[in-house]
């Protein structure tokens, strides 16, 4: 064998095994759920099925549809604005104010739940938010006639679980981007007679825009996708295209209907990064 | 406003993030101690639901088929990420970059989408769903953060070595061997520990490929929560989220994410 078969046996030996495992368990069966999506009916277990384009057609005539896709948009904003608000500042005091061990140590401390398990989080804010749970109790008592702390099942509870859920992520991708800004800047332009709030608007904040959009992406695409933090938290206010699409997969059994909101999502998902891309990549390029 | 106000301020605000972040898991794990089942006050010390779990063969059953699985997905994503890793970093062809992107739809699609399509497709195909369809879908999404950890790894060091080994005389498979997995060993076994995380935690795939009467342990804390409350799942939970952050620790401490250096 001579040597470019050599190493194109060696390319293909190394990468193949991970890219087959790839296609067959996400490529593929994106592929299938998009066949999926143009069917009348499941063709399994000999069931007919045709070709229709009525699953797509519904979403963009009922309302029922747009109402959900536009309550997960608003949901979407709704937590990235609030992760972004109040990650930056924390990110900022991290990055600028603590240094040495304590930096370590907090920087762990803030990324730590982000990788405990997502279930288990959520389900713990059932006992915060409810009525008769430990806040609730200890609270109710004392509030006037006609007040009472009750989140559960309710919107903002959905917020709330989702803001605890992505806030780390805001906190690492704008800390990364505000480390990495050269303190001698700053010195620089507080020498030349900037105040520090005309340093910050001037230096800092452009210079944080990369990690503070990379920050919303992460945050923005699996907020449109969630589903399990919404039926959680927020009981019969879980009225979004994420648990619908899980309802077509699990109890009603509509997969055709169920594939094709799924690449709806998709395609906002994608449209959402069609138009951050050139900003993005501006952004990114730079910093 | 003095440095020294400003630099309190920050802190008290830090703390306070803290709070938030750590809050509702303190307040569940309290619980978990809590005699009563309905979040009763006073708080009365008691391991009654621990030994509850104890019991619970469905709980019990989940937790070691989610470890297994989690073990088993820690070899095989380990494994063959590492080859990839190699194989991109140590090689350059057409298509690699097509490679490196193909990397992105596993993690950045929301796993609503990955899952029920792995449900219509391993249905359709005959795969079926259970622990067998679950090992399949979470060695997909542990492979790119693999591949990406090793990948790391791989680039803070230069083919020189290798080059060297190979220059005097060493086989691929001994360079490999002696050489380049001796250097990468501490990026595997950070990436091992972070595939074991991903599919230990790991509940929407499962949740879709789970055949009914076998799943995880997230699955079937879900199904308890949606059926209704049994306090069990608090001792459950709170020893889940210490696993896994325990786990992170792990992880951390062999490979720095954040870029610190």
């Amino acid at each position: 064998m001579d040597a470019t078969g050599r190493r194109r046996w060696a390319i293909a030996g190394l990468t193949g095994p991970a890219y087959l495992w790839l296609a067959l368990t996400v490529f593929l069966p994106l592929s299938a759920m998009f066949y999926f999506s143009f069917l009348t009916a499941a063709p399994i277990g000999g069931r007919e099925s045709a070709f229709t384009l009525e699953h797509y057609i519904d979403f963009f005539t009922k309302s029922v549809y747009w109402f959900n896709a536009r309550r997960s948009l608003e949901l979407g904003v709704h937590v990235t604005l609030i992760c972004i608000l109040i990650g930056y500042p924390a990110a900022l005091v991290l990055a600028k104010q603590i240094s040495g061990r304590w930096r370590e140590a907090l920087f762990l401390l803030i990324i730590l739940p982000f990788w405990s398990n997502a279930l288990v989080r959520t389900f713990s804010w059932t006992m915060v938010l409810r009525g008769d749970g430990l806040i609730g109790r200890m609270i109710n008592p004392l509030l006037p006639a006609g007040w009472e702390f009750d989140l559960l099942f309710t919107y903002p509870a959905i917020v709330i679980g989702l803001v605890h859920a992505y806030l780390p992520y805001a906190i690492l991708t704008i800390y990364i981007s505000l480390q990495a800004i050269d303190d001698s800047f700053i010195e620089a332009a507080r020498s030349l007679g900037a105040s520090r709030l005309k340093a910050f608007r001037r230096i800092t904040l452009p210079l944080s825009i990369p990690g503070v959009l990379a920050g919303i992406f992460l945050i923005f695409v699996p907020v449109i996708g969630s589903f399990m933090e919404p039926r959680i938290l927020g009981g019969k206010n879980a009225i979004m295209l994420g648990p619908i699409i899980e309802n077509q997969f699990v109890t009603a059994f509509n997969w055709p209907l169920g594939s094709a909101l799924s690449f709806i999502m998709l395609g906002i998902v994608l449209l959402v990064l069609a138009i951050a891309s050139p900003v993005l990549r501006r952004h990114l390029s730079v910093g | 406003m003095t440095a020294n106000t400003g630099r309190w301020i920050g802190r008290t605000y830090l703390g306070l993030v803290l709070v938030f972040l750590y809050l509702p898991i303190a307040i569940m794990i309290l619980m978990a101690f809590n005699r009563s089942a309905l979040y009763e006050l006073p708080f009365t010390f008691d391991t009654v639901w621990f030994e509850a779990l104890a019991k619970n063969d469905r709980l019990l059953t989940a937790s070691f088929n989610s470890v297994v699985i989690a073990a088993v997905n820690a070899v095989i994503a380990t494994t063959i990420g590492t080859l990839a890793a190699l194989g991109l970093a140590r090689y350059s062809f057409r298509g690699k970059r097509l490679l490196q992107i193909l990397l992105f739809p596993p993690i950045t699609i929301p796993w609503l989408i990955i899952g029920t399509s792995m449900l219509v497709f391993f249905f359709w195909t005959g795969i079926g769903r259970g622990l067998h369809a679950i090992l399949l879908g979470h060695v997909a999404l542990s492979l790119p953060y693999v591949i990406v950890v090793v990948g790391a790894r791989l680039a803070s060091f230069g083919p020189q070595l290798e080059e060297a080994a190979a220059t005097l005389g060493a086989t691929p498979w001994q360079t490999l061997w002696r050489v380049t997995v001796p250097i990468l060993a501490p990026g595997i076994m950070a990436a091992a520990l972070f595939a074991f995380a991903v599919s230990f935690d790991q509940f929407v795939i499962s949740y879709f490929l789970a055949s009914p009467g076998t799943s995880t342990l997230p699955v079937e804390i879900y199904t308890s929560i949606r059926k209704g409350f049994t306090p069990e799942i608090n001792a459950i939970s709170s020893i889940i989220i210490l696993v896994s952050m325990g786990l992170m620790m792990l992880v951390v401490r062999h490979f720095r994410f954040g870029g610190e250096r």
